[in-house]
């Protein structure tokens, strides 16, 4: 496994990160859409696990979910599936999960196997820093790394201890709101990243609303370690759901354009 | 945040980072205020003038005969839109005056939390947005217009099965858009602390005055008091009058559906397991994996898959009784409470009069029971016309 320090410490430029509801429109083809993610530069990925209920997440990432689920994807299979695509290529996974799933798996259990499939650190949507014992110490222990998001509206008391809890990357939300395309990046990424240097030197990586190659390159100009796009890229999914070919395409010209932006 | 806000192992604060500081805010502001003489002051009077504190103990003889037993109802229902909810969104709603808040939103299912943010809203003279599952507004739609001839906008919520839990799903999503300027009047004694604190606090008027009306009017405590029960806050609310009574066995009905074996219903202390869901620690209706289950009931005000982590505790102390009430009991309660004293209650609280029903064979004459009659039937008559279309003929 390569870790998240290695990873950023390599490049000389900003992460690309794309993020997938894991088995969305289905297990086969999200993982050929990953592996497709994977051969045209991605150099992490950010993976979640579709849930009933995804209260920070926007329409796109909302029904990306729902076709998951519906294809009979569970909590066992999402890990089969992190252990494929860690098969397939050695890459740092970020997952990205709802609290409930994790409690009802069992904390401990869930992390161990998440881990055993090859995965590198776990984000809990809906839990923060102030109930991070129920997370941190079990996550440490399974040896993965942590992964915190800070807001626009957190304030600086909070940012530093979300940053002294954190090992992986911060996650840097860049707006107000769930994730979802927007035709313009936030004007508060640029404040965001500079505020979050000059707070911690664990790697800052942006993501909510990045929607087009133009927004990477001012997120990466802005200081940040990584990009995360998320919605953007399942919507091209939900728009290619009947032509399997061209789902795939899509996204791996998206993601060459994207990596070119930043390289 | 002040306090961890959990009742037991329940309850807590299962929310993404973004609503964190204004869940600070809320605590801050609730904790600076609920014992403030100024805040205090004008609540009461609002309680008294504007929503028609106190509510009657009324002793229903008819009802009881019926029954076999003495039967008190706390007439909730009396109250200034038609149930229990105005007493939380005075509350609240005064808090976030004094927070300076100008734009409220809220979800609601029966629509009776809905309606009384929307009148509180325009009491206060604030923006109000309700959030309410496409369901929700087919089946209680007299509601929906009531809010909208206050003011309110009322946004129409598609994802899930269009109740309760998607319309609480996309006020959040929505709040967390819109965090700064905006206060989030919360209908139940669930969701993230402060909010079961809040609610219960608000909700807790019905409780101390049931416990003074019983010793008025009865010379004694009741045996049991009975409340139903969807996330909880009029059961709260009356029982936390009677928590340090021990004699006085607290009961709360949930909603049955169409029979727990069905798989068809929303009672999550009778038939769920602990998980987490909008915020909260508590007992939810969940698969296996932990995805939550779909509801279902005739009553919206119900129809929630989890409930207030308090009651959790209370079910594991045994310091209250959860148990169900089916759809087609719920409605023979509605007719005879409606036959026998001329009151339509709300199906919500016609599952508390539902389990005196059904019980009564074991139950001793000289048993008092109070039940909340949180809200009144009159929203509910197209509901039970359409199930029972002989009783309104």
């Amino acid at each position: 496994m390569t870790t998240y320090k290695e990873t950023f410490g390599k490049l000389n430029r900003a992460a690309l990160i794309p993020f997938f509801v894991i088995g969305d429109p289905d297990f086969e083809t999200s993982l050929s859409v990953v592996k497709s993610a994977i051969d045209a530069g991605a150099d992490v990925l950010e993976l979640g696990i579709p849930f009933s209920d995804p209260i920070a997440d926007g329409p796109t990432i909302q029904k990306a979910d729902i076709r998951a689920l519906n294809a009979g994807m569970t909590v066992r299979k999402a890990l089969d599936f992190i252990k494929r695509v860690t098969d397939y290529k050695s890459i740092p996974i970020g997952l990205l999960v709802y609290y409930n799933l994790v409690y009802q798996y069992g904390t401990e259990k869930f992390l161990k196997d998440f881990k055993a499939a090859g995965g590198s650190s776990v984000l809990v949507a809906d839990l923060s820093i102030d109930d991070s014992d129920e997370i941190a110490g079990p996550a440490k222990e399974a040896g993965l790394e942590t992964v915190f998001m800070i807001t626009p509206v957190t304030t600086d008391e909070r940012a530093e201890r979300i940053a002294e809890k954190t090992t992986g990357f911060i996650y840097t939300v860049s707006l107000l709101g769930v994730t979802g395309e927007r035709a313009s990046l936030s004007n508060m990424v640029k404040p965001l990243v500079t505020k979050l240097k000059t707070l911690t030197d664990v790697p800052v990586c942006v993501g909510f609303g990045v929607s087009s190659p133009q927004h990477a390159k001012a997120i990466a100009a802005a200081g940040a370690d990584g990009v995360i796009i998320g919605s953007r890229i399942v919507k091209m999914i939900e728009d290619n759901l009947n032509d399997k070919q061209k789902m795939q395409s899509e996204i791996s010209v998206f993601i060459t354009q994207v990596k070119s932006v930043l390289e | 945040m002040k306090y961890k806000g959990k009742f037991g192992e329940y309850g807590g604060f299962y929310v993404p980072e973004v609503l964190m500081p204004a869940l600070e805010e809320l605590e801050e502001a609730f904790y600076k205020y609920y014992q403030d003489k100024e805040f205090v002051t004008q609540l009461n009077k609002l309680l008294g003038d504007y929503a028609g504190r106190p509510t009657p103990l009324y002793y229903a003889a008819r009802f009881s005969e019926r029954l076999g037993l003495k039967v008190f109802l706390k007439r909730e229902d009396l109250l200034h839109g038609g149930a229990h909810k105005v007493n939380n969104t005075l509350g609240q709603g005064l808090l976030a005056k004094f927070m300076g808040k100008t734009k409220l939103i809220a979800e609601t299912g029966a629509g009776q939390h809905g309606l009384a943010t929307a009148m509180i809203g325009a009491l206060f003279g604030f923006d109000t947005k309700i959030f309410m599952g496409t369901t929700d507004i087919e089946r209680q739609s007299v509601n929906v217009h009531k809010m909208k001839l206050c003011g309110a906008e009322v946004i129409p919520v598609e994802g899930g099965t269009g109740t309760l839990k998607d319309a609480i799903n996309d006020a959040l999503r929505y709040w967390t858009a819109n965090v700064t300027d905006t206060f989030y009047l919360f209908g139940s004694a669930c969701g993230p602390h402060p909010y079961p604190t809040v609610v219960r606090h608000f909700q807790s008027c019905i409780g101390k005055e049931t416990r003074r009306q019983c010793l008025e009017k009865i010379g004694s405590l009741p045996d049991m008091v009975v409340a139903c029960v969807g996330g909880g806050s009029n059961a709260i609310g009356i029982f936390s009058g009677f928590l340090g009574d021990k004699d006085v066995r607290l009961i709360g009905v949930e909603a049955g559906g169409e029979g727990i074996k069905t798989g068809k219903h929303a009672a999550s202390l009778v038939a769920g397991r602990i998980g987490v869901l909008h915020g909260s620690k508590a007992y939810l209706l969940q698969d296996e994996q932990g995805q939550v289950l779909e509801t279902e009931s005739v009553s919206a005000g119900l129809d929630y898959p989890a409930v207030g982590p308090e009651h959790c505790l209370l079910k594991d102390t045994g310091r209250a009784e959860y148990v169900e009430a089916d759809d087609d009991d719920v409605l023979d309660a509605f007719e005879l409470l409606s036959k026998s004293e001329g009151i339509l209650p709300a199906l919500e609280s016609a599952h508390a009069l539902a389990y005196l029903c059904s019980v009564k064979e074991s139950l001793s004459p000289d048993i008092t029971a109070v039940v909340n009659l949180s809200g009144r039937g009159d929203k509910d008559v197209g509901i039970v016309e359409k199930y029972r279309p002989v009783m309104t003929k």
